[in-house]
């Protein structure tokens, strides 16, 4: 049998990035995502979901909890966003199946549905804030949030890391090129 | 700018919203008992009332969810936002004005 090796390939892959130092943008390269869907009222899905990650499902909208290895993301009121290390996702969505077994629930790999990048340095916010709905003031929205949104015409999933500040942003891949380029169209006056 | 309570999310701008229509609409127990008029009536017709209305809408960028809401169809204005399940919130008095 010949072994033919697989080359992954990401839309973000050769774009070059903003000009100046004000503004970092770079590709979060192949995080594992995973969905997973479930009642957190229903405690065997909850601990379920804590035996195997580690970490307990965030029930505060808008927001995430971090563990060792894998991190969980508020997206709605009953579905949350899972991330791991590159090529962690099969294996967490083997395990998250087996564990929960007949408890009603759905987990779905979206690795390859959305590109991540990472938008950060002093001028970050105001890069964002020429495409986002949002307020994105720290007062209302600030590190340790996270939220479906849209940028322009794309429609994003965004986490707030840090006051710097860093801004991990998920998108359908289809939309990666045109987002990246307009950061870094937008990033051109703040050098 | 329109600002739209999601009662997941909180307030967000209005283009990450959808609005789907009348809400509260029961789909009918015994559709094989009922006339093609009054099928249509259920599938097609809707009161389109001026002025306040109960309306779903959905939150597609934000957190993806339905909720219900009570909006002035003539000013635009909301009354509020609930959960898909929860009581109706109240027509304000000021009514046809
Ligand atoms: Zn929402």
């Amino acid at each position: 049998m010949v072994e033919t090796a697989i080359k992954k390939v990401s839309p973000l892959d050769g774009l070059a990035g903003p000009v100046g130092g004000n503004v970092k943008l770079t590709s979060n390269g192949f995080v594992g995502k995973v969905i997973i869907r479930g009642d957190s009222d229903n405690k065997d899905f909850v601990m379920a979901v804590k035996d195997v990650t580690g970490v307990e499902i965030p029930t505060t909208a808008l927001t995430f909890n971090e563990g060792e290895t894998y991190s969980i993301y508020w997206m709605g009121p009953d579905e949350w966003m899972i991330m791991t290390p590159e090529d962690g996702e099969v294996a967490l969505e083997t395990a998250l199946r087996e564990k929960l077994g007949e408890t009603p629930s759905q987990v779905v790999n979206v690795s390859d549905y959305y590109a991540s990048m990472r938008l950060s340095g002093p001028a970050a916010r105001e890069v964002l804030k020429k495409g986002s709905p949002l307020d994105l003031h720290p007062s209302k929205f600030k590190a340790g949030n996270c939220t479906g949104t849209r940028f322009a015409h794309a429609t994003i999933f965004m986490v707030q890391r840090d006051e710097e500040p860093t801004y991990d942003i998920n998108v359908r891949i289809s939309f990666a090129e045109y987002l990246w380029n307009y950061f870094v169209e937008a990033s051109r006056e703040f050098g | 700018m329109l600002v739209i309570k999601c009662p997941f999310c909180g307030e967000r701008d209005q283009t990450e919203f959808t609005c789907h229509g009348e809400a509260h609409i029961a789909r009918p127990e015994n559709p094989d008992e009922l006339t093609d008029e009054q099928w249509g009536d259920y599938i097609f017709f809707r009161q389109n009332i001026k002025g306040y209305q109960y309306e779903r809408w959905s939150h597609d960028h934000g957190c993806g969810r339905w909720f219900n809401a009570l909006r002035n169809s003539v000013t635009d204005q909301f009354v509020d936002t609930y959960k898909i399940g929860e009581e109706k919130p109240a027509i304000p008095s000021d009514e046809g004005k």
